[in-house]
């Protein structure tokens, strides 16, 4: 099983590389994903959708799509892809520790 | 009396009527279904209508011929769903109740989602095919084209039959190359995914077909929005891509009489429970084909397969009993490539395409993830299955569920 080190704590991850377990998340590890993704730090806006995403999943069991998340987040589409750079919904679910949008088929 | 109640007369709707009214008892229940139209489109024909090899009477027959005696038929538009009164709203005014509702009310285009997509080039140099209207246009505009930059581009998933865009590519490459054009025409796959397609294995498949007819991929691509005077499509991070034709699939929604009915998710899609079939929150409440929000395929063969498992889990609720069929997620696609060939797939939600022959094990004659002329004849045969066979309802010697039998891991 692939393991990985984040902020100090060796964390179990799925086939795509997110963390497995949801609640070995916390707002350091976020940040260490984040820079492994290329952003540098995170501000009150990544914030605003991280949060958002985390609220959704343990609701919904599935992280939001990008349209879900420009409708509910308060963040547009626009700002997403400022934001998370090269597929915010993915990146987004990577960095708030949930697995991959299952998305569609 | 007990009222069934069926919304939307296209693919599903009228399997599950005819299904209904061959086997409920006529003097306890009382079936209606309503639609808009007069007209039933075999939709899967409209992907061969661009490039001349169906015209418009291969897709269209009235809905009446496949209407059974005896059942109430209603041409309306429909307003609104009241779920908690069991009530359905009719655009004339009209009010219906039922014991039982199968919304069955499919999903559309929505090209106004995406700024500058119904700009100033729609149907001049940017087209759908996922209507008649379209279609059409796109043939007339392809008799005279001389080449250029052809962009086929996937907005948004989910989309119905996720297959069709590659099909289309496939196809031009075939169609052009056919005219003696193919040099001077540059063909382009735009799509949001990260491959040609959802799947892994068939997406690597698909991929290395794309590669081999020389047609670009450009991938986890987002469109943000057309350049009408540049004729260029933008993505959300500023990429761009020159286009003289862009064959478009713009998003994909259920019916805005879902959204009235404050039933829907952010694209209209009805939240269904994945196995049972049962609309989320609603026990006399079932929805089938592209109105549900599974993530299933959204094709008449998916919508074949949930008919045998909706119409068993119906008939357990009737009783009082826990519906207990579960639908598995079960797709079979045929895939044109292109020159008479045609690959064929069958999937579910747990396992992804695999090799193999289908329906009989070794036998086929259809051969799974595999370009072959027979897989090309299956998919032309499916227009007389659509017609003759699917609509009716007819219960088939094939099962619903998917078989792992003849398949290679
Ligand atoms: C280009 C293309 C290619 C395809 N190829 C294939 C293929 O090869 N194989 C395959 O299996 N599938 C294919 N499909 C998909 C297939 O056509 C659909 O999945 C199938 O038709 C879905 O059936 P449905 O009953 O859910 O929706 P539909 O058949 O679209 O029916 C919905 C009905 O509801 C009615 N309705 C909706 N809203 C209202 C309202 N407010 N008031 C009144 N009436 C309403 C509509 O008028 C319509 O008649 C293709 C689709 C397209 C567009």
């Amino acid at each position: 099983m692939a393991t990985k080190e984040y902020a100090g704590k060796m964390l179990e991850l799925d086939a795509d590389g997110n963390l497995k377990n949801l609640n070995d998340w916390n707002e350091d590890i976020a940040k260490a994903i984040a820079s492994e993704e290329g952003i540098v730090s995170l501000t009150e806006r990544h914030w605003a959708v991280i949060n958002y995403m985390r609220k959704e999943f343990i609701e919904k069991k599935d992280a939001p799509s990008i349209r879900k998340l420009s409708k509910e987040s308060g963040v547009d589409t626009k700002e997403l892809y400022a934001l998370f750079p090269n597929g915010p919904a993915k990146k987004a679910a990577k960095i708030s520790g949930l697995p991959k949008p299952k998305g569609c088929v | 009396m007990k009222n069934l109640l069926i919304l939307g007369a296209g693919t599903a709707g009228t399997m599950m009527l005819n299904k209904f009214n061959s086997s409920l008892n006529k003097s306890e229940w009382n079936i209606t279904i309503v639609d808009q139209y007069e007209t039933h489109y075999y939709q899967p024909g409209f992907l061969f209508i661009p490039f001349g090899i169906y015209s418009e009477s291969d897709v269209v027959k009235p809905k009446k011929d496949f209407f059974p005696q005896g059942v109430n038929v209603i041409k309306a538009g429909i307003d609104k769903i009241e779920p908690k009164a069991n009530k359905v709203k009719l655009q004339n005014g009209n009010e219906l109740s039922y014991d039982y509702l199968i919304i069955a009310t499919g999903s559309k285009i929505a090209p106004t989602e995406t700024e500058g997509l119904k700009g100033e080039l729609w149907y001049k140099n940017i087209f759908d095919f996922y209507t008649i209207e379209g279609a059409l246009a796109l043939s007339n505009f392809l008799k005279t084209w001389q080449g250029g930059k052809l962009v086929i581009n996937i907005t948004e998933m989910p989309i119905k039959c996720p297959v069709a865009p590659l099909e289309f590519a496939f196809l031009a490459d075939s169609f052009f190359t056919e005219k003696n054009l193919r040099n001077k025409v540059e063909i382009t796959y735009v799509t949001p995914l990260s491959g040609a397609f959802t799947k892994p294995k068939a997406s690597l498949l698909l991929g290395n077909f794309l590669e081999r007819k020389n047609i670009k991929l450009v991938s986890d691509f987002s469109i943000a929005k057309v350049d009408n005077e540049n004729k260029k499509i933008i993505s959300w991070d500023e990429r761009e891509v020159d286009f003289d034709l862009l064959v478009t699939i713009p998003t994909n929604k259920g019916d805005d009489a879902i959204e009235r009915s404050g039933m829907g998710d952010e694209l209209n899609f009805i939240p269904t429970n994945k196995q049972t079939l049962i609309a989320d929150g609603y026990e006399n409440i079932f929805v089938i084909g592209d109105a549900t929000n599974l993530p299933s395929s959204k094709a008449g063969s998916v919508a074949h397969f949930q008919a045998d498992i909706l119409f068993k889990n119906f008939v357990s609720v009737m009783k009082g009993e826990a519906p207990s069929e579960k639908f598995d997620g079960h797709a079979n696609c045929f895939i044109e490539t292109g020159f008479g060939k045609g690959i064929l797939i069958d999937f579910n939600y747990e396992t992804e395409p695999l090799p193999g022959k289908f329906p009989l094990p070794l036998v086929g004659p259809f051969s799974l993830l595999e370009e072959t002329k027979m897989n090309h004849y299956g998919k032309m045969m499916f227009k007389w299955f659509y017609w003759n066979i699917l609509l009716k309802g007819t219960e088939l010697p094939m099962k619903s569920h998917m078989s792992m039998a003849g398949k290679k891991l």
